[in-house]
């Protein structure tokens, strides 16, 4: 996993709630068993018609938001379907950060899993970020300092849980640091007759 | 203080508690199918890793498959796909339940149904759907495929304690009201995220009075109300169930398991995040409208109109949904037509799902132009059904009688729902696209999709002109 500290890069608005994971990754792309190459597939039925052309009013595809690395949503972003397949195709396509004013449980923990940091930001601090970047569209976000600006104005906090914020300042492999506690699951299940 | 089912069954699992750190937690038990595990085996292997417990994973084959000749797969990347789920469980050591066992089916109908699934256990799987099996007092969620990988390598997974949720159902249900009536109610008044960042339990008389079943289908679609879980306190209800099924002990030792199983139930005075109350008697039969499970009314009812919307965002999502399902402001539930019907999934393919989806039909016929589908959720259902005779009474009314899996849930395998058209579906969500690119989904009951069926459109089958010359099907 790709480790995240400081990140400047630009944002596309997707104003829409419950923005579910069937849409971020139709279930037609999840056949395939390997991990990479969704990015052509995400929002496939919102980003192309019938005839696989790109459909004008989605808005990922304003040419203004071409190369984004920060994708700002609307509410319970992510939720129904717990395919990892939702971040996979975000990443693959070029978004590291996701700030939402709430996510779905299983989507969150999948983004953190993968090296995607999701930020909950207030409706208005949203709105504000939004402003701050009108003219050069530029966003910065910083993991370490737990905050996030536009271009101008004063800079938005957001929590992180201590835990997942060191992982993905390292870009750390989860299993390993578990496999250190390998003597205490084993004393588990023996205490548990497991 | 008392302690609820939820704590109870965290405090039971923690490996390890520090400061700074989620708690790691154990899991009992591990499902697996073959669209979420691909990539977590390979992760295994490319890191020269191995299960840790094969003995507490269990695999089927599900989403992709066929449901009508269905040793017949003509998409390769599905074929592909199944094959590396068997070629992966026999690498690991897996046991799967494969197209050719008699055990297959959906995930979460076979686990419960081989005495798998049992309560105080933790149990998660690579589906959002495993909160079905909190119906057994089980602590159950989905997870994605990095924690796939995880639970196969260490068993245990990283989690933050969740709140807790009481939801009592009081009273009784009315005629004709079903226990998929019972969660789209809940989740059409709380909307779809009043479960995020909670565990519910699901109580009161409505509930306990409900067979295992029923609570399953309730369980099922707590994640559509934000819930990674939903689970019921274990009762007579669940030991029941339980006794004499293949995975679940027997004489001395199943009474020794009911006492360790009813020391989860929770305690009288356990206290909750949050609590909520509905009556059993405010709920109709069911029918969603729009493009999420909060998006439904009751069978009687219209579907809104803008200028009542409560907010703008609120009014640009009733827009966006309605222009997607090709209906109109105000219009009445029950002048929308149907096309398609599909009686199948993890919510709604249990016998008796099927029995009371056949005892409506019994003497009636499928409409002119609607095609109309019932898939059991397991080769054990089918096998149950047949006995029964209920897929003579289907066929007879023009349903088509299939083999199990997925299906028409989300249409990853042949069964898909054309674009623009509408399909009464006794599945989870009506999400856009889900049954097939433009499709229309309406999520219903079982008896209300047969209804459907027969009408080729919704009706209210409390009506004395509907409900008459309906026989029961005795089980």
């Amino acid at each position: 996993m790709e480790p995240i500290t400081l990140l400047t890069g630009k944002a596309a608005v997707l104003d829409r709630a419950n923005v579910d994971t069937d849409q971020i990754i139709p279930k037609q792309f999840l056949k395939r068993i390997e991990r990479s190459g969704f990015g052509q597939f995400l929002f496939y039925n919102w980003r192309f018609d019938e005839t696989g052309r790109e459909r004008e009013d989605f808005e990922l595809n304003r040419p203004e938001y071409e190369g984004a690395s920060i994708l700002i949503a609307g509410e319970n972003f992510g939720c129904g379907s717990s395919r990892e397949h939702a971040p996979w195709s975000l990443l693959d396509y070029g978004f590291k950060v996701v700030i939402a004013p709430s996510f779905a449980d299983i989507f969150h923990q999948n983004c953190l899993k993968n090296g995607i940091l999701p930020i909950t930001l207030s409706h208005s601090d949203i709105q504000s970020l939004v402003r701050q970047t009108e003219i050069q569209n530029q966003v910065t976000v910083n993991l370490p300092e737990q905050t996030v600006i536009g271009e101008s104005g004063r800079p938005a906090a957001f929590d992180i849980h201590p835990y997942w914020k060191e992982m993905l300042i390292n870009g750390w492999d989860e299993i390993s640091i578990t496999l250190r506690y390998d003597s205490e699951i084993q004393a588990f299940e023996e205490a548990s007759a497991i | 203080m008392g302690r609820s089912i939820i704590e109870k069954i965290w405090e039971a699992h923690q490996v390890v508690q520090e400061e700074n750190k989620p708690d790691l937690l154990y899991i009992d038990l591990h499902y697996i199918h073959e669209v979420t595990s691909p990539q977590a085996f390979e992760g295994l292997r490319h890191n020269g890793r191995k299960v840790r417990r094969p003995d507490r994973t269990f695999a089927t084959m599900d989403h992709n498959v066929p449901t009508y000749n269905r040793y017949f797969i003509q998409d390769e990347i599905a074929r592909n796909q199944l094959d590396a789920l068997a070629a992966n469980c026999r690498e690991f050591g897996i046991q799967l339940a494969d197209l050719n066992s008699q055990d297959q089916g959906i995930v979460h109908v076979i686990g419960p149904e081989l005495g798998l699934t049992k309560p105080g256990m933790t149990i998660v799987c690579g589906d959002s759907h495993t909160s079905t099996h909190g119906a057994f007092g089980a602590l159950a969620f989905g997870i994605g495929t990095s924690e796939v990988e995880h639970v196969l390598a260490t068993q245990t997974l990283w989690q933050t304690k969740p709140k807790t949720l009481k939801l009592e159902v009081r009273g009784s249900l009315g005629e004709g009201v079903t226990a998929k009536d019972v969660i789209l109610y809940i989740i059409s008044k709380y909307g779809v995220t009043f479960g995020t960042g909670h565990v519910i339990e699901y109580c009161g008389e409505v509930i306990s009075a409900m067979s295992m079943e029923e609570r399953m289908t309730v369980c099922n679609m707590s994640i559509e109300g934000g819930a990674r879980a939903g689970l019921v306190s274990p009762d007579e209800t669940t030991f029941s169930y339980l006794r004499g099924r293949k995975c679940v002990p027997a004489g001395s030792e199943f009474e020794a398991e009911v006492r360790r199983w009813q020391s989860f139930a929770s305690d009288p005075d356990a206290e909750y995040d949050k609590k909520l109350v509905i009556d059993g008697s405010e709920i109709p039969p069911m029918v969603s409208w729009g493009t999420n499970p909060g998006m439904s009314s009751g069978v009687d009812a219209k579907i809104p109109v803008y200028e009542e919307t409560a907010s703008p965002e609120e009014e640009k999502a009733l827009r966006g949904a309605l222009e997607y399902m090709g209906l109109n402001e105000g219009l009445e539930i029950q002048s929308i037509p149907v096309q398609h019907v599909f009686i199948g999934s993890c919510t709604n393919s249990r016998l008796e799902d099927l029995r009371a989806a056949a005892g409506w039909v019994k003497g009636r016929k499928v409409k002119d132009g609607v095609r109309a589908l019932v898939v059991p959720g397991s080769q054990n259902v089918k096998r149950l059904a047949e006995e029964e005779q209920l897929h003579e009474i289907f066929l007879e009314a023009g349903f088509e009688w299939r083999d199990s899996g997925c299906s028409m849930c989300l249409s990853m395998n042949p069964d898909v729902v054309p674009a623009g058209e509408h399909c009464a579906s006794t599945s989870n969500r009506n999400f856009e696209g889900r049954q097939g690119t433009g499709a229309r989904t309406h999520l219903v009951s079982p008896v209300m999709a047969a209804a459907a069926a027969v009408y080729g459109r919704f009706v209210d089958i409390r009506k004395e002109e509907y409900s008459r010359n309906a026989e029961k099907v005795s089980s």
